[in-house]
């Protein structure tokens, strides 16, 4: 969704507010001045997630584009939330600062019961998608597609939750979740090869053949990466690191082979 | 101390000819009658220890707590009318989210301080309204340190080492005083505060009553906490043993 939308406005925050057809205007009706978002402005690209044995692994980029320059290269776009939470996100980057923020006064006022109860990610992400459904039916949402996962102690035992929101407050729970291009580039490869109480080494080979693939082939992102987990001992987000790349294919060393031409 | 004040405690907008408000000193009663309250500042935080009541057998342990986090960082104890501190509370609670809405960052102890002073001095300017039944103990760790801030009804707070609100103030006072706060930590301030509400404690006036014990320490990650329970039960043991060989002599 992240990805399309930007293609449709005609990139980002070049485009003058004229010519923009899909999106609305300021309208100020009367005295009551009301706002539309159009566009988003610093936007991180996929984040990708999948349940293993211990927990729920999940990984993105560190890279904030600003329409189609790689502006910041060391974003956080994955943190802690409570004990049994990570959330990940991409989209608008400020969107998100301003999430969780919410997210933090709601664990605040939840920390203060001091009841022996805290919140869990499917508290979390049932909350998320209230504030974005809210959000959306007033124009003007927060820009985000969010991955909320995390382990909680429930009826059954330690129950592991993965589930995933976007702008339009559409929500779900699975297995493996993958927003913007990773929709189109993880998500089959996840599909074919997730199984199962995998191993954390063997969910992070899977989430860094992922993680590949998209840096090989989405313009926006980056070769750094976060890889965060989260399990019953809590939550870690790793520092971040680079994968390595191939580009010693034949055809990249004559590339005007197919088309010669006379300079 | 009390002194009939006819015709001129009627009302909080009433002083009196000698300058004193009444009402004000009727409503620090409340206080002065409820189960101590007390709050140490030691070299690495704060404790809050609060001789809880129990006035009814059927009460479940742990119900009616009496110190409430207000923040991450800061502890709220109440002496006096239950259901007036929850206002207090409340307040307090909603003043320090306001603060971090506006500033992007947590409210200082003291800003807190003043402003919870503010709200309660606030119940002291209109007929219509009648003084907080309630003294509370507030204890934060900031930037600047582990302050302790004592608020009385009269609206008036100051920052204390040590402080003590409810029926046993005066005894606990005198015990505050012979430590060396400046030199105890808070896993040594928490037994040390135990000892004092059992000391303080009338077995013969008071039947039963549960040790509410709370810290803002380095150990706790400077976040305001119930005690852990292995903690307490030490503490609670410690000061058992304290009051038999008091009882000894």
């Amino acid at each position: 969704m992240d990805g399309f939308s930007k293609s449709i406005g005609g990139g980002g925050p070049n485009v003058p507010a004229g010519s923009h057809p899909a999106g609305g205007s300021q309208a100020a009706a009367g005295g009551g001045a009301t706002q539309r978002t159009q566009y988003p402005y610093v936007t991180g690209t996929s984040v990708i997630a999948l349940k293993y044995k211990d927990g729920v692994i999940m990984a993105c980029d560190t890279g904030a584009s600003y329409g189609s320059t790689l502006r910041y290269k060391s974003v956080e776009r994955i943190k802690a939330v409570g004990k049994h939470s990570i959330i990940g996100a991409s989209g608008e980057y400020s969107d998100f600062q301003e999430i969780l923020r919410y997210l933090d006064e709601l664990t605040l006022s939840d920390h203060m019961w001091d009841d022996g109860n805290s919140l869990g990610p499917k508290e979390i992400h049932s909350y998320l998608t209230r504030v974005m459904y809210n959000r959306r039916n007033k124009f003007d949402p927060l820009w985000n597609s969010l991955v909320i996962g995390g382990v909680k102690k429930g009826p059954k035992g330690d129950e592991k939750y993965l589930g995933m929101v976007n702008m339009i407050g559409t929500h779900f729970e699975e297995n493996h979740v993958a927003t913007g291009f990773g929709n189109h580039l993880a998500i089959p490869i996840l599909r074919a090869e997730w199984h199962e109480d995998m191993t954390f080494e063997e969910a992070v080979k899977l989430v860094e053949k992922c993680l590949l693939v998209l840096l090989y082939r989405d313009r926006s992102s980056i070769n750094k990466f976060q890889i965060a987990k989260i399990t019953t001992e809590g939550s870690t987000i790793y520092p971040p690191y680079s994968l390595k790349t191939y580009w010693g294919f034949t055809h990249f060393e004559n590339p005007a082979q197919g088309a010669v031409g006379s300079w | 101390m009390s002194s009939i004040g006819t015709g001129y405690d009627l009302s909080v907008t009433t002083f009196s000819p000698d300058g004193r408000v009444f009402q004000v000193e009727y409503a620090t009663k409340a206080v002065d009658n409820s189960g101590t309250v007390v709050g140490i500042k030691c070299k690495d935080g704060i404790v809050l220890g609060v001789e809880k009541l129990v006035t009814s057998k059927m009460m479940l342990e742990g119900s009616n707590r009496r110190i409430h986090s207000v923040h991450r960082h800061s502890g709220l104890a109440v002496a006096g009318l239950a259901a007036d501190g929850r206002q207090i509370v409340s307040r307090t609670k909603s003043e320090a989210a306001s603060y971090e809405k506006v500033y992007g960052e947590a409210i200082s102890v003291k800003e807190l301080a003043d402003r919870v002073a503010s709200y309660v001095h606030l119940c002291t300017l209109y007929w219509w309204l009648r003084p907080f039944g309630c003294g509370v103990i507030l204890g934060g760790y900031d930037r600047d340190g582990p302050q302790l801030y004592m608020i009385e009804p009269s609206g008036v707070s100051y920052k204390y080492f040590g402080a003590a609100l409810g029926k046993g103030r005066q005894a606990a006072k005198t015990e505050i005083e012979k430590l060396k706060l400046s030199e105890l930590t808070c896993r040594e301030g928490i037994v040390e505060v135990a000892k004092i509400i059992y000391g303080v404690h009338d077995e013969a006036k008071d039947k039963a009553f549960e040790l509410e014990l709370s810290w803002i320490c380095d150990e706790s990650n400077r976040q305001h906490q119930k005690v852990p329970n292995e903690l307490l039960e030490q503490a609670k043991a410690a000061a058992q043993a304290a009051l038999e060989e008091m009882d000894a002599d």
